[in-house]
């Protein structure tokens, strides 16, 4: 599978980053060069294999459905560049 | 009295019980060193002031002999853990001037115990480098320096902050975390011990997150007993991380002098990759020959997969860092560009924010998570995952321990490695152990032919720590220690 411009044009929009027209072409060889890389995985044969879900066997652990936690949105919006009476700012999405 | 940075934890531990000298001054001594090393730049915020009264609170705890494990030893925090109130950015733009509201669990359990905090190491940005060479606040450098050389060389990374710290004696020890290898390859380029223990040991509680299945924090630290100390506080069962796991910490101290006689130790076939270095080849025989000849028992090992390794762990951590990094929009915290729009706003943020590293992580990342590529990347990633885990549970019916080289070669220089895929490949030995969760130290055993440290890691089983401790103490022995000599 190889990465043409239009796939570092697409890729970038979906990961919402900018990408400069001139580092289009760059970005393309950069990633065909580590996906090319990465292509000896197909070698292995994965039949039957099951993928991995957690690292270590253990169960997942549950806690009791309360609130532990929060009433402090003041806390949240501490460091938002921009906010208002604990309210985060942004520009305008609707009409 | 000698210089007081050239204790170790154990040491300065015991004369400040014995009280020979005071929190205090122990303290202003690592605030005096810090200033004159600034050339390495391995600090990035220095809290002087808050180390200050967090040493004064250690001598009165110490007065009424109600000192904790780490009361009075002075530390050095790597930017990726949340410090209340201080600068806490990942080295990253992105997150310009975000001070958490909150404490990381790790590093509450260090002030529980009574350590000092001396600021906030460098890193390379997000964690993601191996050099630290993609830092927003510029190159650490490493102490050491190739024989009749000035030549600066990169500590490695992504913990390069604490190693560089650790290794020049401005920190008695640090904390760093592990994604591929970030504790282990700067442990061994600096001369230093480097312990990432299994997934689960530590919270991730409040570290900023890369790649969540595979992120671990552990120490960097000048020798194995001070590893060992290090993590009995770092390591807690923590109900805010899920992942955390319900087992109680062992004292790892008791780890230390024990003999390794009947211990079987594996040398994994795989590793002995084409191209290895001969110095490398060397050392690595010198360990198990020293391990031998302590009556442990040398067993020659396949972990088939091993190759594999590497190239999965570049579809699984940039998949998980392209989830985990969505969070940095302009919004809620750190850097914002303004924008015709939100979209644009978002898009502008994130470009100006993510380095070149973490935009190329991020856009691998996002491609192979993306409609059409999940099952040939992603899944067949996560599935090579289960075949790596299983290579290491077959070798645990013959071995207790894998013995490896730590890196392929010594430090080298800012620049010499441009090439992302070879950058990459510093992790070749340690990447496996964070595939398969499992526990790795790595031990600084030998010298280059320039007279840079050399490291050895040793591989654990799952939530064995202790052997692992065991046996790096049994080559530490022989080996001896690495001190860089002092140039700046």
């Amino acid at each position: 599978m190889s990465v043409d411009q239009a796939t570092v044009r697409r890729v970038a929009k979906l990961a919402r980053i900018k990408v400069k027209e001139e580092n289009v072409e760059r970005l393309a060889g950069e990633l065909n060069s580590i996906l090319h890389w990465i292509e000896q995985l197909n070698e292995v044969n994965v039949e039957g294999v099951e993928p991995m879900t957690s690292v270590v066997t253990v169960k997942m652990k549950k806690r009791a459905d309360v609130v532990t936690d929060g009433s402090n949105p003041h806390d949240v919006v501490e460091n938002a560049p921009a906010a208002e009476d604990d309210y985060f700012l942004v520009p305008k999405v609707i009409e | 009295m000698s210089d007081l940075t050239s204790l170790t934890i154990a040491k300065a531990r015991e004369s400040l019980r014995k009280k020979e000298f005071s929190a205090t001054e122990l303290t202003e001594a690592y605030i005096t060193a810090i200033e004159k090393a600034h050339i390495l730049n391995a600090y990035i915020v220095e809290t002087p002031d808050k180390a200050r009264a967090m040493a004064k609170a250690s001598d009165a705890k110490l007065a009424k002999g109600e000192g904790g494990p780490l009361e009075g030893i002075p530390l050095g925090i790597k930017d990726l853990y949340a410090t209340k109130g201080v600068h806490t950015q990942a080295c990253s733009h992105i997150l310009d001037g975000f001070k958490p509201t909150y404490e990381s669990t790790v590093t509450e359990n260090l002030w529980r115990d009574g350590a000092v905090m001396l600021g906030k190491l460098n890193m390379d940005e997000f964690a993601m480098g191996s050099s630290n060479e993609t830092s927003y606040y510029g190159n650490v450098i490493n102490p050491w320096r190739r024989k009749n050389s000035n030549a600066a060389l990169v500590p490695g990374g992504s913990s390069g902050g604490s190693a560089s710290a650790v290794a020049a004696h401005i920190c008695a020890a640090a904390t760093a975390t592990d994604t591929g290898g970030s504790i282990r390859q700067p442990a061994a380029l600096t001369g230093t011990v480097g312990i990432k223990p299994t997934y689960g040991r530590c919270s991730r509680w409040g570290i900023v997150a890369f790649a969540s299945s595979l992120d671990q924090a552990g120490p960097i630290a000048r020798d194995v007993r001070d590893a060992a100390i290090m993590l009995k506080s770092m390591a807690s069962v923590d109900p805010k991380d899920t992942t955390s796991v319900d087992l109680p910490v062992p004292d790892y101290e008791k780890a230390i002098g024990k003999s390794v006689k009947g211990l079987r130790i594996g040398i994994p076939k795989e590793y002995r990759a084409d191209g290895m270095s001969s110095e490398i080849e060397a050392l690595w025989d010198k360990g198990a020959q020293w391990l031998k000849e302590q009556g442990a028992e040398i067993v020659e090992i396949s972990l088939p997969h091993t190759k594999y390794a590497l190239p999965a762990y570049y579809i699984v951590a940039p998949a998980e860092a392209s989830s985990n990094l969505a969070r940095y929009d302009g919004v809620r915290y750190g850097l914002r560009v303004p924008g015709d729009d939100i979209v644009d706003m978002y898009e502008k943020s994130r470009a100006a924010g993510f380095g070149p590293e973490v935009q190329r992580r991020i856009l691998i990342g996002t491609y192979v998570l993306s409609a059409g590529y999940y099952d040939a990347y992603y899944v067949r990633a996560q599935k090579i995952r289960t075949l790596i885990k299983r290579d290491f549970e077959q070798a645990w019916d013959k071995v207790d321990v894998v013995l490896t080289p730590a890196t392929p070669s010594a430090a080298f220089a800012p620049g010499e490695i441009s090439d992302p895929v070879q950058m990459y490949l510093n992790d070749i030995f340690t990447v496996t152990v964070n595939m398969a969760g499992l526990p790795g130290i790595a031990v600084p055993a030998g010298v280059s032919k320039d007279g840079l440290p050399l490291g050895l890691q040793l591989i654990g089983k799952a939530f064995d720590e202790g052997t692992l401790f065991t046996a790096a103490a049994a080559i530490e022995q022989v080996a001896g220690g690495y001190q860089a000599p002092k140039w700046w």
